[in-house]
């Protein structure tokens, strides 16, 4: 077995006795990475020195001693839209190919602090716009389980390296769906945090009024722990919250008994997967087993999610994006004629279509004679969307349902339809624009393919959607189950 | 029915600032099109009494005292600048 199959207890414990040095870990992360990379492409760039070098520094610095976190020495995959100071950041755009960060996003300090090892920058859909990988302006991850399918998207490459095991745990971005639809499609668990949950304090800002920075995992146990290090305020991110944070372990009991579960009927209906629907039932009636209640609940306004959110996302994009100009970073291409010709370009070439087709899309709905059309009225579904999600968690602990409505999908199968694209995300985009906390976690498999659980909670109880998710995962051992990459695909 | 047309996406490309090629402007005149036909589901919906949010939390402004502080180098933050000279980013003329 791996070290990188092993749970992040197991092998803090190991750290802890001696068995393991730090340097062991990192070692064996970095030569996965080396044999399986070529097939899977979850990295833009390996930190290969650094990360031995740091291992070595904590091997030494806590030789003898007792202090370590749980996280102290594990390796760690981050989203490309995340500043990782002096480790360059391109969000896989052409137009910031070459930006070198000076300071770090609040979660990379927090896991500094914590001694984890950032191993390397994570591919994904440039500036996190799309559902697959392919948007990326460098390199199309593949799917650990089908090298012929995508990892989902846009945090694709943060999880198919913890599916592959590359590394131990990764850090995603879900703006609409990111971290949760590719965690289902690699079988691995993904947090979306509540809106103001975790620090958005340094990462790229794509649409600020719905992502969150998030952890992606082998377990949910893993993943709580990941969280417990970054989730809290921060004054550098005004709209980070200043709520208590639980001690999410405590939450992890197994016990589910009497707990109330909405069952959205509009998420198990027309366009959601047979085999994707019979594994969500399948989970609720193991749900059911653990002692939980569920009910079939409406969510009326769901089908307006998609179109509300294409409006709101690309018109935060369009403003979002302006500051890439080529001026103060990123690649300029020089036009001599004029400053506004140097601008044009530079975006023109530094930009791919998915993020140009965005910026274009957010600046009519904002544009003069339009924005009550679209923008406003946008913003007015979402406050009847919202309106969904109180009234239905006034209720019930929790929502449940599928992540996405199919398994991942092949290379290139919708690359040029944007609208079935999009509509990969209709399950997802609902919780970003409520802010609700959701979690995928895997539920088995269709098509020899993973399929992810999603389960939601109310604002800022990320504790009962880990005692859930814990729960079932624990019942179901659906993790143990890995792709076989040596052999091609898997089932 | 066509919502946009050429022009009128010349016109949100300039505003983007973009310069797109006409083969781009052929393309994207027919997916936003599709796009924005797409998004007019939302009308029906009745939003006459509805609020707009505009975010999820009940933010209100943040502030703090108004204080000196350090802020970052200017030789970190010329780094990643493409062109400088003098110790500050050096653009292209302004001025005609």
């Amino acid at each position: 077995m791996s070290l990188m199959d092993k749970r992040i207890s197991e092998i803090h414990e190991q750290l802890h006795n001696g068995e393991l040095k730090v340097s062991d870990v990192v070692g064996e992360s970095i030569s996965r990475i080396k044999e399986v990379d070529g097939k899977v492409h979850a990295f833009l760039s390996v930190n290969e020195e650094e990360a031995q070098n740091q291992a070595a520094a904590l091997d030494e610095k806590l030789a003898g001693t007792d202090e370590r976190g749980l996280l102290f020495g594990l390796p760690m995959g981050i989203k490309d839209n995340i500043l990782t100071k002096g480790l360059t950041t391109t969000c896989a755009s052409q137009i910031l190919s070459n930006f070198e960060p000076i300071h770090n996003a609040t979660v990379v300090e927090n896991l500094d602090q914590a001694d984890a090892v950032t191993i390397g920058k994570c591919n994904m859909d440039e500036f996190a716009m799309g559902s697959s990988n392919e948007n990326s302006s460098f390199k199309v991850t593949r799917n650990p389980w089908d090298t012929d399918r995508v990892p989902g998207g846009s945090s694709g490459g943060s999880a198919a390296a913890v599916a592959s095991g590359e590394v131990l745990f990764s850090l995603g971005s879900d703006t609409g769906g990111s971290i949760r639809q590719p965690a289902s499609y690699c079988g691995v668990v993904g947090l979306k945090p509540t809106y103001g949950r975790v620090s958005r304090f340094g990462l790229v800002a794509f649409a600020s009024s719905l992502e969150q920075i998030g952890p992606i995992t082998r377990t949910v146990e893993d993943n709580a722990y990941v969280m417990q290090t970054i989730a809290g305020h921060d004054k550098m991110d005004s709209t980070s919250a200043d709520v208590e944070i639980d001690d999410y372990l405590s939450a992890l009991t197994g016990d589910i008994t009497d707990l109330k579960i909405a069952v959205p009927k509009e998420y198990l209906g027309e366009g959601v997967d047979e085999g994707v629907r019979e594994s969500v039932q399948e989970a609720l009636r193991e749900l059911e087993r653990l002692g939980a209640t569920w009910e079939e609940v409406s969510l009326p306004h769901s089908k307006y999610a998609v179109a509300a959110y294409y409006l709101l996302a690309s018109s935060e994009a369009s403003a979002n994006l302006a500051r890439f100009d080529g001026i103060r970073y990123g690649v300029r291409v020089e036009n001599e004629s004029s400053l506004l010709e140097t601008y044009k370009k530079s975006r023109s070439e530094g930009f791919g279509d998915e993020v140009k087709r965005r910026i274009m899309l957010g600046t009519f709905a904002l544009s003069s004679g339009y924005y009550d059309a679209y923008y406003k009225k946008a913003q007015q579904a979402r406050t009847l969307i919202k309106q969904d999600f109180d009234d239905i968690l006034a209720d019930y602990d929790v929502i449940v349902g599928p992540t996405a409505p199919t398994v991942a999908f092949k290379v290139g199968e919708q690359i040029d339809d944007p609208l079935t694209m999009y509509a990969n995300d209709i399950l997802t985009i609902p919780m970003n624009l409520a802010g609700v906390p959701a979690i995928s976690v895997p539920c088995g498999f269709s098509e020899g393919l993973p399929v992810g659980l999603q389960i939601i909670g109310k604002h800022f109880d990320e504790s009962t959607v880990y005692r859930v998710a814990h729960a079932y995962e624990q019942a179901t051992e659906h993790y143990k189950t890995r792709p076989n990459l040596e052999g091609g695909a898997s089932s | 029915m066509a919502r946009l047309t050429k022009e009128q996406v010349e016109h949100v490309a300039h505003l983007a600032r973009l310069d797109l090629s006409d083969d781009e402007v052929e393309r994207m005149t027919t997916q936003l099109d599709d796009i924005i036909g797409f998004a007019e589901l939302l009308n029906e919906l009745d939003t006459a009494n509805v609020e707009p949010t505009s975010h999820v939390l009940d933010v209100k402004n943040v502030v703090r005292e108004d204080e000196r502080r350090p802020s970052s180098d200017r030789e970190d933050v010329l780094k990643n600048a493409p062109d400088q000279q003098d110790g500050q980013v050096k653009v292209p003329s302004v001025l005609e």
